[in-house]
């Protein structure tokens, strides 16, 4: 029998794609379909695009990604590249496929792209948001030419809404179609269009149709020029004034991964990071705009406590062994852990409340709820539930406790004398009433630590100051067990001291408050925290996915 | 070498000219229907698209694309439906060869369309009208009436069991709209904008469904060719060139609309491959006004321009590309006489596809628009001889030949431009001296012509 030498496909082996990029030889796996610019950007080459983007449809108009292609034969060697050039982003990188993209011919398509695109544009860089994250201005940097050759009055500025967060600087607009794509394929609302044809052409709303989804804010991130604006950032920041800081957004569950951007300790804006398994590239306008509590003036600054009629500050050396004091002399501790609070933060707090008094009971806070849960076409929910940390304070809550204790059942758990801790974070109003305040103060001694003063607060024997989410480092776990840890972005406001800073002295710790020491511990203390022991990616670990290897 | 014009007689004009031609009856009286259903009783599809491609029938509508070669690239043994679209947005300037069909013999028209159908097994057709026809559209409309009533359409065409319905469209009047992808878009109640190809339409075209784009003299053609039989139509045209084994010849009658500067312009039938001498002067009677001419158009405004030098070109598919133009396109022959100024012929043409281009691509929305800028910036008197080498570098970057567009509009643009600056470059050299004495030698940046900008449209 004649021996066949070389077979397609061997059982057991995976048999990986070559692409060539100017020269570089990188791998693509058997079942992976990418484009030429994600197969340059593998090989360290970028290939500057516009209208591209990983998360909606190709429509290769922009032409800014024009390259050489063509195959490599496999036996010879020897490359043909086609004869004009090609859209990257159109052409799949499969086994033998070449691309070039510093040949004279893909330097001049470049050039004339961006020639093309500021011919009209009014080039106002200096009174414009984007300047400083602008592709077009990258682009012409990096690929344009030097020297105008057009004999047009570019300048004209003209601005539209386009609905009540987002603005159109219409002549800033080069045509990409992204926002329009955005809105036909990921939130399936279908507000925006092109209208006129040709060099006369603009992207516009029907009348009486404006952009009101509630991801509308997505499509200023998708913008790659300055035509499209966020009204509520506008003009309120240069972008390279900002420091970038990676978070996770506490406006609901779904825990969307996201840059947290900062000047000088006061957030400006807040934008989406790409997170294939939560959020892709997106996130809602709610977790966008919804920071503005963190820097509001009726903010709790100083720790406070009550005696009587009487109310005095205390330093927090004070407060410290004030609270120190009232845990250990108390009958009966109720610890009540925030579902804003990070994991670190419920571990520290229950195991220090468990420390002083064996018999505490350890539960959980309130969980804010609104409406119903929203999925859109493409699968991102917006989640009824309003706080970060359900999951993770729940399941630290009911390994303390060996069952859950919820806040509705609170009340009947502690005794008449107890003392009760009860931590918060929340946005505004912990949404606990007047009623259920005094009913569950009378007779109890109260200690609340929350952001704002509440109906709880008003009866408080010592009130603390809460930090916000972006002032915290530490991980979240979201409604689908993702667990995702962060650093702080902005330091709080003068007088307030983190709740893991204060925790970590109560628990006798010294130094600085370091929550990667608190996972690690964690991790090894609860099988549900154990996929924390590897390293935790910027994407967050699956907890439950390693459960299941687990068993 | 010219083609011998004496014997030439008219076919798919043949019927042109009379009172009735548009009606059903006299259609009949004429044989009409009778290859239909020859077709239908004796052949099978397959054997129809063999037939095609036997004849080496070439598209039409511009690009000439081998029919039978399209047709079989549709994918065997598909489920269904399988789309044909019939392109009747005939909107090259210059170009009239479907209206005289669609006005004068609509039937041969339907007739030609439902053997395409047949041939590509399509039960559901769509007739795209561009919207400029009414009277078109008028005599399609009773025309398509007459057919389901005397069962040429519908659930049993002719009694064979083959089922086909008609749709007419008539389109909102953009020149885009006749590009095929173009004309997809639209029928599914989009923006025209040409879609990227691969898939190309016989994979997934209206409604992501394997479709058929044909132009409407295409399907005629393939009526004459079921009738008279391949040798017939063989015995017409040029023959492939030996030496290019990519040429598959210039076969059959076509229809040459001339128009311009000539005592008779008209639409005329001829075999491929006569001259555009013996178009203007066997058929047109000759420059008008006992003038001379100075240019032509061989093939509509995007293929490019002859010099009256030039015009022993051979209109067949591969003649004009012998002389520097694009191609034959829809053999809309328009002659211009040594009046015209080829200054205003260019901002003529640069204003037709600057206000056409659907605005997609980069290159060819920015690029046209510039164009026509330049234009009327040297026609108001300040060109700059640096303007002429910046018009080429725009025709020759923009289109799907360089790689820089989606589809052929910017090639289109881009042959006006390419041939007349090339071929009259001194006109244009002399223009703007004449007319910019002082300045026309001036490279630095000029101040913008707010002015102008609202002028030409």
């Amino acid at each position: 029998m004649p021996c066949r030498r070389s077979r397609p496909y061997r059982m057991g082996v995976i048999e990986m794609g070559h692409v060539t990029v100017n020269g570089i030889d990188i791998e693509v796996g058997p079942h992976e379909h990418i484009n030429g610019i994600q197969a340059a950007h593998r090989a360290g080459v970028e290939i500057p695009h516009y209208c591209w983007h990983a998360g909606l449809s190709v429509v290769a108009s922009c032409r800014m990604c024009l390259v050489e292609s063509g195959r490599k034969n496999a036996e010879t060697g020897e490359v043909s590249l086609l004869p004009k050039v090609v859209p990257a982003c159109q052409t799949p990188a499969t086994d033998g496929t070449v691309f070039v993209t510093d040949s004279e011919k893909v330097r001049a398509a470049r050039q004339m792209v961006e020639e093309d695109l500021l011919l009209r544009h009014p080039v106002d860089c200096p009174i414009c948001d984007k300047a400083g994250e602008c592709s077009l201005q990258d682009y012409h940097f990096s690929y344009g030419r030097e020297q105008r050759r057009a004999d047009i009055d570019p300048f004209s500025s003209r601005r539209r809404p386009v609905g009540e967060s987002v603005t159109l600087f219409v002549d800033r607009c080069v045509m990409c179609t992204r926002c329009v794509r955005f809105t036909r394929e990921i939130t399936g609302t279908n507000e925006l269009m092109v209208i006129n044809r040709g060099a006369h052409e603009e992207i516009d709303t029907f009348p009486g149709f404006p952009l009101d989804n509630k991801m509308s804010g997505n499509v200023v991130d998708l913008c790659p020029v300055g035509a499209l604006g966020d009204v509520d950032f506008l003009y309120s920041q240069r972008v390279w004034f900002m420091k970038r800081h990676s978070g996770v957004c506490a406006g609901c569950s779904t825990g969307c991964s996201i840059h947290v951007e900062e000047n000088q300790d006061r957030v400006y804006r807040i934008k989406p990071r790409e997170n294939p398994h939560i959020n892709q590239w997106w996130m809602c306008d709610e977790g966008r705009y919804g920071f503005k509590y963190v820097h509001d003036a009726r903010r709790l600054t100083e720790p406070r406590q009550r005696d009587g009629e009487t109310e005095t500050t205390l330093t927090w050396d004070a407060a410290i062994a004030r609270m120190d004091a009232l845990v250990r002399s108390s009958q009966e501790l109720v610890v009540v852990l925030s579902p804003f609070l990070t994991v670190e933060e419920a571990y520290l707090l229950a195991t220090y409340a468990r420390q002083v008094q064996p018999k505490a009971v350890i539960s959980v806070g309130p969980i804010p709820c609104v409406g119903e849960n929203e999925t859109f076409p493409n699968g991102f929910t917006i989640r009824a539930e309003k706080c970060p940390n359900r999951r993770g304070v729940e399941e630290i809550a009911s390994r303390f406790q060996g069952r859950l204790i919820s806040w509705e059942s609170v009340g009947d758990e502690c005794g008449a004398q107890a003392t009760v801790w009860f931590t918060g974070g929340y946005p505004e109003a912990n949404g606990i009433s007047s009623d259920e305040a005094s009913r569950l103060a009378k007779n109890r001694t109260l200690i609340v630590q929350d952001l704002f003063a509440s109906a709880l607060s008003e009866h408080a024997t010592l009130v603390l100051p809460s930090a916000a989410w972006v002032e915290r480092a530490g991980s979240f776990v979201n409604a689908k067990d993702r667990l995702q840890s962060f650093t702080w972005a902005v330091r709080p406001p003068q007088g307030v001291q983190t709740e893991g800073q204060m925790l970590w002295r109560l628990a006798g710790r010294s130094g600085l408050y370091r929550p990667a020491d608190i996972l690690q511990e964690l991790g090894r203390e609860m099988s549900y925290f154990a996929a924390v022991l590897e390293e935790v990616p910027d994407t967050g670990v699956d907890l439950k996915l390693n459960q299941l290897a687990s068993v | 070498m010219e083609i011998d014009l004496t014997n030439n007689t008219p076919v798919l004009l043949s019927r042109i000219g009379r009172p009735e031609s548009h009606t059903l009856s006299d259609y009949r009286a004429d044989g009409g229907y009778e290859g239909l259903a020859r077709v239908l009783r004796d052949m099978k599809p397959e054997d129809l698209i063999q037939l095609i491609k036997d004849s080496s029938l070439r598209g039409r509508g511009g690009a000439g694309f081998p029919t039978g070669l399209k047709w079989s690239f549709l994918p065997k043994d598909h489920p269904g439906p399988i789309y044909f679209c019939l392109n009747a947005d005939e909107s090259e300037p210059g170009t009239f060869n479907n209206r005289i069909l669609m006005e004068e013999d609509p039937h041969q028209v339907i007739e030609g369309l439902i053997l395409a159908c047949y041939a590509t097994r399509s039960v559901t057709a769509y007739y795209y009208m561009r919207y400029e026809y009414p009277r078109a559209w008028e005599r399609l409309l009773k025309a398509l009436d007459e057919c389901y009533s005397a069962g040429i359409l519908g659930k049993s065409v002719l009694g064979s069991g083959f089922c086909l319905d008609i749709f007419p469209h008539r389109g909102a009047a953009a020149y885009i709209c006749g590009e095929e992808t173009g004309l997809i878009e639209s029928l599914e109640g989009k923006r025209a904008w040409p879609r990227i190809k691969p898939p190309f339409p016989a994979v997934e075209g209206v409604f992501r469904k394997p479709t058929v784009v044909n132009n409407v003299e295409t399907v005629a053609c393939v009526k004459q060719i079921v009738d008279r039989g391949v040798d017939w139509f063989k015995s017409l045209g040029v023959p492939a060139d030996p030496k290019n084994p990519r040429d598959p010849g210039s076969y059959g009658p076509k229809l040459y609309c001339l128009s311009g500067h000539v005592e008779r312009p008209g639409c005329y039938e001829a075999p491929l491959g006569i001259t555009v001498h013996q178009l203007v002067d066997h058929f047109g009677g000759g420059v008008w006004k006992n003038r001379h001419a100075k240019a032509a158009i061989p093939g509509g405004i995007s293929m490019g321009l002859l010099k009256a030098d030039e015009f022993d070109c051979p209109l067949d598919f591969a003649g004009p590309g012998r002389y520097g133009c694009l191609g034959l396109g829809t053999a809309a022959v328009v002659v211009m006489d040594e009046t015209v100024s080829m200054v205003d012929f260019l901002h003529n043409s640069a204003r037709f596809f600057a206000h056409e281009s659907c605005g997609q691509c980069t290159p060819c929305r920015e690029g046209t628009a510039w164009a026509l800028r330049m234009l009327e910036r040297i026609r108001a008197g300040r060109g700059r001889l640096k303007d002429l080498d910046l018009l080429l570098e725009i025709g020759d970057t923009i289109g799907i030949m360089p790689g820089t567009t989606i589809c052929g509009l910017a090639d289109g643009a881009a042959w006006p431009l390419k041939n007349a600056i090339r071929k009259f470059r001194s006109e244009f050299e002399e223009y703007m001296q004449r007319t910019n004495p002082s300045g026309y030698q001036q490279t630095d940046a000029v101040p913008a012509l707010s002015s102008l900008s609202h002028g030409g449209h």
